[in-house]
């Protein structure tokens, strides 16, 4: 550790590059060539005229911008349901101590682990007979095993780092216990809540399994329809990788607004990063 | 201060309620049911919401011991035979053995990788600290996305990876369509999506460990191979059993990249238990032979995640040495 060997060093450095470039080059290659017109895609590889066609196509037909929203919608639901209820039902996990507690807890986390297919399987039944199948609401129910989760077990860490004594002092000054909630408890855990809701919609906005099988005709997501690119064989890869373009995009930029914020989400709190 | 410092955890506030009401007498103290009640009240919510969709799961069971079709309105009760016929058929052992080989691979270079990649960005280089936050972007790409990038990239006629192999000589590489190395394929890309979740947790354990030790360490000149393994393992062992424990679990259950890739193929290479159930369900209508495929799965998942949470807890009471 201490001592510095300069070969050492320079063969670190070698594989932190290698790593750096099988990680990074396959987007930096993705944004590339979705400037590419097809024209040009078979005959250059790094030199050639970049142009906007590939997005001026692909939002002029209006189908992708379709499923696009269609996302938007079901993710930005899935998640705000989440928060609604997973809220309090973290601040409940952290603060008070009931029967059941543990069980509980392990029981909402275990959402995030239960085979996605063992639950589609029988809801595909269900959802058909209820009339869910292929709707929104449809889809931001089952979102909640993906979203809540999330919600429940970072907020929920986030919660037990408030002192009991500060909601104490709230309760001493007069407040309710609604207000010390929402006055008190809901500015101290506003970054983490932020960085769970944000953490939870990329995972939500990925989700290809629920999506593929519990919708299918009307509400279609953007990340269902890339498929489509895939199996129809197309020759516009241009477009393809516009549409790639677009729908990573919004979970980069994502990412790193909640960097700080990171690793205590990814493990569901379990690492207090 | 003694009485708020051990504040009474099964009734929060329960001190303060007392004096509260001895000085404004007005208020009138909560019942203690309500105060009971309180906790499941607030989650009952998030409970309803999730229990709502946990009743497929129990009715799986029951629809797993019926010949359950989508093709016909009537169904009857056929006891074990759905189980018997799983069992006794070799495709069954062949899909079991393509899901654990997918999750050892994947995991295990994940884990490798992103233990390795970490003890080299655990240092303060103006490289290490740009990549410390760009790493992280495959993670946070779908899975089915990132399967369209590679696609893309090893395509024979616009891909990037398929021109540098021609330009050294080799260009028979057909990647998922070839059984010999559709497994490598689909093992690339989630190593390629998941390895930064391995980085950023191994990291952050790193960063965190105490400086006392290794200085110490260090004085008495211990190699840097003895000080990672008497010091630096057991201290992010905790961290590291997360990581395998998150991996494994999500690898155990992956459909979204196979189901991309190869859908499975060539021919059935790559028929991990998720991929046949999908097949048994939505290509042969039959959902009462899916089931049991996915809740051996489930037993699988539930069995292993117990015995490392276990280890886990175990480890983690080691690593701040009791």
């Amino acid at each position: 550790m201490g001592h510095k060997n300069p070969w050492n060093q320079a063969l670190k450095n070698a594989a932190l590059a290698l790593y750096a470039l099988f990680a990074l080059f396959p987007l930096f290659w993705m944004l590339l060539i979705s400037f590419k017109h097809d024209r040009e895609m078979f005959n250059t590889i790094f030199v050639f005229h970049p142009t906007l066609d590939n997005y001026r196509v692909l939002f002029s037909s209006g189908e992708y911008i379709g499923y696009f929203l269609n996302n938007v919608y079901v993710s930005v639901g899935a998640v705000l349901l989440s928060l609604v209820v997973g809220v309090p039902a973290a601040y409940a996990l952290a603060r008070f101590d009931f029967k059941g507690k543990e069980n509980l807890a392990f029981t909402f986390l275990s959402f995030r682990f239960a085979p996605e297919m063992l639950i589609i399987l029988p809801l595909f039944l269900i959802y058909q007979k209820i009339g869910l199948y292929d709707t929104p609401f449809g889809l931001i129910w089952v979102y909640q095993l993906i979203s809540l989760p999330f919600i429940i077990w970072i907020l929920r860490g986030y919660f037990e780092d408030i002192s009991p004594e500060i909601e104490h002092a709230g309760r001493v000054d007069g407040y309710s216990w609604w207000r010390v909630f929402l006055k008190i408890n809901m500015p101290l855990i506003r970054p983490g809540m932020v960085a769970a809701a944000l953490l939870s919609f990329i995972f939500v906005w990925n989700n290809f399994t629920f999506a593929l099988l519990l919708a299918g005709q009307d509400v279609v997501t953007s990340t269902v329809a890339s498929l489509k690119y895939i199996s129809s064989d197309t020759v516009h890869y241009g477009q393809m990788a516009a549409a790639v373009t677009i729908s990573a995009l919004p979970e980069v930029i994502l990412a790193l607004l909640i960097q700080k914020h990171l690793v205590r989400g990814l493990s569901m709190g379990a690492v207090k990063g | 201060m003694s009485s708020i410092g051990k504040s009474d955890q099964a009734v929060p506030f329960a001190d303060l309620t007392d004096t509260a009401a001895s000085a404004e007498p007005y208020r009138i103290p909560p019942i203690p049911f309500m105060r009971k009640a309180r906790p499941y009240l607030i989650l009952a919510p998030a409970l309803l919401l999730t229990i709502g969709i946990l009743i497929p799961f129990f009715i799986s069971i029951y629809y797993s011991l019926t010949n359950y079709s989508f093709k016909y309105k009537d169904y009857s009760f056929v006891g074990l035979h759905n189980w018997v016929k799983m069992l006794t058929d070799p495709s069954f052992w062949h899909s079991l053995w393509v899901t654990a080989q997918y999750a050892v691979f994947s995991t295990g270079f994940e884990m490798l990788l992103g233990i390795g990649i970490a003890l080299i960005l655990n240092q303060d280089g103006w490289l290490a600290r740009a990549l410390r936050m760009v790493l992280i972007f495959p993670l946070m790409i779908a899975p089915v996305i990132a399967t369209l990038i590679w696609q893309l990239m090893t395509n024979n006629s616009v891909g990037v990876i398929a021109y540098a192999l021609r330009s050294i000589g080799i260009d028979n590489f057909i990647w998922g369509a070839d059984p010999k190395t559709a497994m490598f394929s689909v093992v690339l890309i989630d190593v390629w999506v998941n390895t930064p979740f391995v980085i950023i947790l191994v990291l952050a354990g790193l960063r965190s460990l105490p400086k006392a030790p290794f200085e110490s360490a260090m004085v008495d000149g211990g190699s840097a191979w003895f000080t990672f393994k008497t010091l630096t393992l057991p201290m992010i062992k905790p961290l590291l059993l997360i990581a395998l424990l998150f991996r494994s679990m999500v690898s155990l259950q992956e459909f979204s990249i196979i189901f991309a890739l190869t859908r499975g193929g060539p021919g059935d290479t790559l028929m991990s238990l998720p991929l046949t159930a999908y097949n048994e369900a939505f290509t042969f209508k039959e959902l009462g032979t899916a089931l049991p495929y996915m809740l051996i799965l489930w037993v699988i998942i539930y069995i292993m995640s117990y015995y490392l949470i276990r280890y886990w807890s175990r480890a983690q009471k080691n690593a701040s040495g009791n």
